[in-house]
């Protein structure tokens, strides 16, 4: 049958399965928003303040259902601030696809009004990216978006179309959605493998978020136990191992756990799975794991030996390699490596509690408390997002939507409403942010109002930009350039004037009075929370340190 | 880290904007390209590249693993030079209003087995085929005369013997 292009791009959403996307309209995208109206009964458009809370939404959407995100803008402005959300999903391996409409093909190159080169703006945020050159390619360019959005390493894909082309006609044929082909794990020697690990005395295992987005946790979990090995998470895999299972020591890295930190450079076998050994990690890759043999187990050959010389390697989705170690590794028990690791857990950092003053931890517990284990938490960036990861006890896997690659302020607020409709509102979602992320994006208050999404937004108020001021503090000589801004908003009144409840705290109380009556409300809230300027987040390992350089004050 | 040159074949598919995802991806890992090379093969939906580029072994073979990710990537290797045929195309404008200029030229021209495939007045034009080094022999050489203006292509590169590689 003759559709539009417009048309089009619907019946190919329709045909992959979508039915939620978000987006901002405008004049390069009238055709298309056109034919979103046209179809409403089928996909569902969420208006954002921003595009660049609609990308964050589509991203958020993504990380909490595993789905592939989609989120539509205009040419030229609308196109560019997608690019924050765009890289952010890029650099966590978010399957998205943002479609951006540009101006017509006889305007392309003219400096036309709203016109950009999204496509080259893109190029390196982006795991492939086409400009739609003619209504006949466009069905299939949509098609092989998703597929390559889905396939392998997982990542966002922008298909940019020209006005005139959403207006033309063309034939359209349908098809079934695409199928992800995941690349077939590269052939290994499987006991070899398996050897080094039963033959280890002292082994590691550090996972990143490849461990969630291959839906790996139950094999992960069973090597860990069946070996008895200790693991750490990076913050892209918090919530993957519970909480208080045996040999889950917590997050690692530069905020990481000491015994975790500590066990990664004692270690004599580390098994990478999932990982890639970010700076945020291996703060110092001469010396990270230094007398260990690692392994690593990753989907992408390009990440080994990327930032760490490994002993061996596998290459392939996480779920299936464990899936065929896991018939070589023996059940042992690691008696000797287990008291050590029990005598450096004694040693680790644990924050004092108080009746008077709020405590980040102390918020976090009693949010944890407080909430479903299928609580959704979506994190900003900074120390709240850190005091998230070291301290929400209850986490169901891809429940913590947080940007750990790029680390982008005011992710947040976007992540929290593409969960929440994600899970049709069905699962307690809570917004951890800061005053200094917040103040990035807390427009899209609107959206979560417009469609009642129940949001708890709980905002750590130190009255600083608080990652930077701890920086500044430990090592600029408490110089706080910019990092006070003195800023003298009322997030109570602000809350109300959007139309959502607002909750001011300053001891923990409070807060959990606060907290159980936003549940109740079933309405977007904001709770601002009252801490300290000097709260820091330890331990702490400066930049290209090791272990020997934790902090804990 | 010893930097040397590394050669690189990749075919690619044949779309607007390959070349610059590839260079986009060199240029932010900060390898310089030294020639660059493209045209279309006996399959038009595919292009081959050769890149000779300079760069230490691990930072290589990263960007060669980056390179082989991109969606547009059919195959990508290193060449080993030894094992290789490596080619250029010289372009050479020689003024011959200078004393001795024609004769000089046709003397190079001779010695290295260069066409003369222009003569205006005032100028010839030598054409010349050979690897790298050659073509900076003849080059040096040619600094006798007087060179009014010059071009070449850049390396184009094959390995010999059997083809190695498969592409869909």
């Amino acid at each position: 049958m003759q559709l539009t292009g417009a048309e089009i791009i619907t019946r190919v959403l329709m045909e992959q399965g979508v039915d939620r996307v978000f987006g901002y309209p405008g004049g390069a995208a009238l055709n298309v928003y056109d034919a979103l109206y046209q179809c409403s009964d089928k996909i569902t458009h969420y208006l954002t303040a921003h595009e660049q809370g609609a990308s964050h939404a589509a991203d958020g959407y993504a990380r909490a259902t595993g789905k592939t995100g989609v989120v539509f803008a205009t040419s030229g402005p609308g196109a560019t601030n997608l690019v924050t959300g765009i890289a952010t999903a890029y650099m966590d391996s978010v399957p998205m696809v943002a479609i951006t409409c540009n101006v017509s093909t006889n305007l392309v190159g003219c400096d036309s009004f709203q016109e950009v080169y999204i496509a080259g703006i893109t190029l390196s945020i982006t795991k492939h990216n086409f400009a739609v050159q003619s209504v006949e390619e466009l069905a299939d360019t949509l098609r092989r978006a998703f597929q390559i959005a889905q396939s392998g390493r997982k990542g966002p894909v922008l298909v940019d179309i020209p006005k005139d082309i959403t207006a033309a006609l063309c034939e359209y044929t349908p098809k079934e959605a695409v199928v992800p082909t995941m690349p077939k794990t590269r052939d290994c020697d499987w006991e070899a493998i398996a050897q080094i690990i039963n033959q280890a005395e002292r082994p590691f295992i550090y996972f990143g978020g490849g461990v969630k987005l291959s839906g790996a946790n139950n094999e992960l979990r069973e090597l860990v136990e069946k070996a008895d090995i200790p693991a750490a998470y990076s913050l892209m895999a918090a919530g993957v191992l519970g909480y208080g299972e045996k040999n889950n020591l917590g997050l690692i890295g530069m905020h990481g756990c000491f015994t975790a930190n500590k066990a990664a450079s004692k270690c004599d076998v580390l098994l990478a799975i999932g990982a890639r050994f970010s700076d945020r990690v291996a703060l110092n890759t001469k010396k990270f794991a230094d007398g260990a043999k690692i392994i690593h187990i990753d989907i992408d050959a390009s990440e080994i030996n990327k930032n760490v010389a490994v002993y061996n390697a596998v290459i392939g989705d996480v779920k299936d390699v464990l899936t065929k170690l896991l018939p070589y590794v023996k059940k042992t028990e690691h008696t000797q490596w287990q008291q050590e690791i029990a005598q450096w857990k004694a040693k680790d950092y644990i924050p004092k509690d108080s009746d008077t003053q709020l405590k980040p931890h102390q918020i976090m517990k009693v949010m944890c408390d407080n909430s479903p284990s299928s609580a959704i938490y979506a994190t900003d960036v900074g120390q709240h997002q850190m005091w998230a990861a070291q301290f929400i006890e209850h986490l169901d896997a891809n429940c913590f939507l947080t940007s750990g690659g790029l680390g982008t302020m005011g992710y947040g607020y976007g992540a929290a409403i593409g969960a929440c409709v994600g899970t049709d509102k069905k699962r307690q979602v809570v917004h951890i942010t800061s005053d200094g992320s917040f103040h990035m994006n807390m427009n899209e208050a609107c959206t979560a109002v417009s469609y009642n999404l129940p949001i708890i937004t709980v905002i750590f108020n130190n009255d600083a930009l608080g990652m930077v001021h701890q920086w500044q503090g430990v090592f600029y000589g408490k110089r706080y350039a910019q990092s006070e801004p003195g800023r003298k908003t009322d997030y109570v009144k602000v809350a109300e004037g959007f139309g959502a409840l607002g909750f001011r705290c300053t001891n923990i109380k409070e807060f959990e009075q606060a907290f159980k009556t936003a549940q109740k409300s079933g309405k977007p809230c904001w709770i601002e929370c009252v801490i300290d300027r000097n709260e820091k987040v330890l331990p702490m390992i400066p930049a290209g340190g090791t272990v020997k350089d934790t902090m804990i004050v | 880290m010893d930097e040397k040159q590394q050669y690189l074949i990749l075919l690619v598919e044949n779309n607007t904007g390959v070349l610059t995802r590839i260079s986009s991806l060199f240029c932010q890992r900060g390898f310089n390209i030294d020639s660059l090379n493209v045209s279309t093969t006996d399959n038009p939906n595919i292009s081959r590249i050769t890149i000779v580029t300079h760069g230490d072994d691990r930072k290589f073979r990263q960007i060669l693993g980056q390179t082989e990710k991109l969606i547009e990537t059919k195959t990508i290797f290193a060449l080993e030079p030894s094992f290789s045929l490596l080619r250029e195309l010289l372009l050479l404008k020689l003024d011959t209003t200078v004393d001795g200029g024609l004769t000089g030229a046709a003397a190079l021209a001779e010695k290295y087995g260069a066409s003369i495939i222009d003569h205006s007045i005032g100028t010839v034009v030598l054409e010349y085929t050979g690897t790298p080094d050659e073509i900076d022999a003849l080059l040096e050489d040619a600094k006798q005369l007087k060179i009014s203006e010059l071009c070449r292509t850049g390396v184009t590169a094959m390995e010999r013997g059997k083809t190695s590689y498969m592409v869909d």
